[in-house]
């Protein structure tokens, strides 16, 4: 008796401390500590949204054929680096400085507000920096969206001169529009954390690309006929998925833009559990729809499910309920499972998948704000769709044109055949082992 | 001496290994290879299209052997590698002119 009571008695001392801590913390909340839950929120959501880019090269390498790997690999890890430096200059202030209910903001370097550390830290403030840092890993995201649709048939430096276009100007004067303060948002459109933003633009430029460059050699045979050209590594791909499904906790999550209240963590979650749900939805009805069209379920378009599940869920994963989230993203999952054969039967050749995820899961996820959100308008949605894609498309395929006609985007047909690591960059992903690289 | 070369189903190579030892063979060159017979190819499917396989993964054994041992190497090959299902392979026996073995200059059944 004795014995039992020495095991319980440490428990209820401290069963009533947090009690008596819990009932005595109920002060309001220091606006300097808020600024710091606030920061702190950009900070760790924005680290899993650049973990996203680790998500998007391991899903692009896994789909290329092997021959194509380091250059895949290349691609992604360059054009975060020019999304970063393009931000810094130009992109930050042409989409959040002085947009004024406008269409861009200023062409200027973003800087530090002089001052800043001197406060005062109020409630709903951050730190600049924890800002720009967290939408800065959003361009990249976008920038990685073309990269896997032209894989394994562009020039290198070209296509980086396309992603300076875009993550220095065509992706912050359409974000100015919506997250900036300008017309779109005065026009009351609704985009959470950027199904239209930020999907359906890298999905709007990687569609000009892919019409301007053409598909694959041999992919669309002259009767109609589809060549699959499978992806060299499933299991690279896998990862690559789980880990974007991962980093969209961050994309959604940060999205909320503050932690510095009880409803701000309530909804944090919320939108996490949304997100969640969504991609497993896209999953599930992905895989059926495989299995019912195909007769077999197919693992990339699984995968490609989820993804279209997460796009769908992004622009409004803060008002569902779990059940209307998971309706929400198994739509993107039947969705991609249509889109996939259609592009293929227009012969726009899309590596990975990412028109129809991150385009047609994003048009769709916009168009579904509405039916959880009383605020949107299916109106105002399609105008932001239409408004934003038509500048986007146009936009892009002025800058693909121009580079098509001055230095070319396109790889002669020998280097596609041998292959972009050993044609373009003479070196192989796996030089001394496997002979997945060394075959003809 | 002959050559003996099989090409089997890849899940049998172990199987037909152990029922060769005891026979007294001292060694197979094994290699990984693709090829097609009357099985064909067969057809595949990713992200909605269909496609033809037409070389299928197969693995080749070749073993060098004396006169005395080939036909029971031949029946032994053939019990083991078969499931009696179409793909099951072919043994291939043709002369041998000469072997050395390159530590000790030893020459043909010695080499063996």
């Amino acid at each position: 008796m004795i014995k039992a009571l020495k095991t319980v008695l440490p428990f209820a001392v401290v069963a009533i401390v947090i009690a008596g801590f819990t009932s005595t913390a109920k002060a309001e909340v220091d606006g300097e500590v808020q600024y710091i839950f606030n920061t702190l929120s950009f900070m760790f959501h924005g680290v899993l949204v650049f973990w996203m880019a680790a998500g998007f090269a391991m899903l692009e390498t896994g789909l290329v054929r092997s021959k194509n790997t380091t250059m895949q690999l290349l691609k992604n890890i360059s054009l975060f680096s020019v999304a970063a430096i393009m931000y810094f200059i130009v992109g930050y202030n042409l989409m959040y400085d002085g947009v004024d209910a406008g269409f861009m903001g200023s062409f200027s370097l973003w800087g530090q507000p002089a001052g800043e550390a001197d406060g005062p830290f109020e409630a709903g403030g951050y730190s600049a920096a924890s800002d720009w840092f967290f939408q800065m890993v959003f361009v990249a995201a976008t920038a990685s969206i073309v990269s896997g649709t032209l894989a394994e048939r562009i020039k290198l430096w070209p296509f980086l001169i396309f992603v300076v276009v875009l993550t220095g100007f065509i992706y912050p004067i359409q974000g100015a529009w919506q997250w900036g303060g300008g017309w779109l948002s005065e026009m009351g459109f609704s985009d959470f954390a950027g199904s239209t933003i930020v999907h359906s633009v890298g999905g709007w430029a990687a569609l000009a690309g892919a019409i301007i460059l053409g598909p694959r050699l041999g992919k669309y045979g002259k009767d109609g006929k589809v060549n699959p050209m499978p992806g060299a590594n499933l299991p690279l791909a896998t990862i690559g998925t789980f880990i974007l499904w991962m980093g969209w906790f961050g994309f959604n999550g940060g999205s909320q833009l503050a932690l510095g209240t009880g409803a701000d963590a309530i909804a944090i979650t919320n939108i996490y559990i949304n997100t969640n749900t969504a991609a497993a939805g896209g999953v599930i009805a992905a895989m059926i729809m495989t299995q019912v069209m195909f007769k077999k379920v197919d693992l990339t378009m699984a995968l490609n499910g989820a993804l279209a599940g997460l796009v769908s869920i992004t622009a409004a994963p803060d008002t569902p309920s779990l059940l209307a989230a998971l309706g929400i993203g198994a739509v993107g999952g039947v969705l991609v499972v249509i889109f996939v054969p259609l592009l293929d039967k227009l012969k726009i050749d899309d590596v990975v998948g990412a028109i129809s995820v991150h385009l047609v899961a994003g048009i769709w996820g916009t168009l579904a704000v509405p039916l959880t959100n009383g605020d949107a308008s299916f109106a105002t949605q399609a105008i932001g769709i239409v408004s934003i894609g038509a500048f986007v498309f146009i936009a892009s395929a002025v800058v693909w044109m121009i580079l098509k006609v001055t230095v070319g985007i396109r790889v002669d047909e020998e280097a596609e055949q041998v292959g972009l690591d050993r044609a373009e960059l003479a070196m192989e992903a796996y030089p001394e082992f496997g002979k997945g690289s060394q075959t003809l | 001496m002959k050559m003996i070369m099989a090409v089997i189903k890849p899940f049998k190579l172990e199987e037909v290994r152990e029922a060769l030892t005891p026979l007294g063979i001292e060694g197979m060159t094994v290699s990984e290879v693709k090829g097609f017979g009357r099985q064909k190819g067969q057809a595949e499917i990713y992200r909605g299209a269909e496609y033809q396989v037409n070389f299928l993964p197969k693995v080749k054994i070749e073993i060098a052997c004396v006169d005395d041992l080939v036909e029971q190497v031949v029946e032994t090959i053939q019990k083991t590698a078969m499931t009696g299902k179409i793909g099951d392979g072919k043994v291939f026996v043709c002369a041998l002119d000469k072997a050395v073995r390159i530590r000790t200059g030893e020459t043909d059944a010695e080499a063996l």
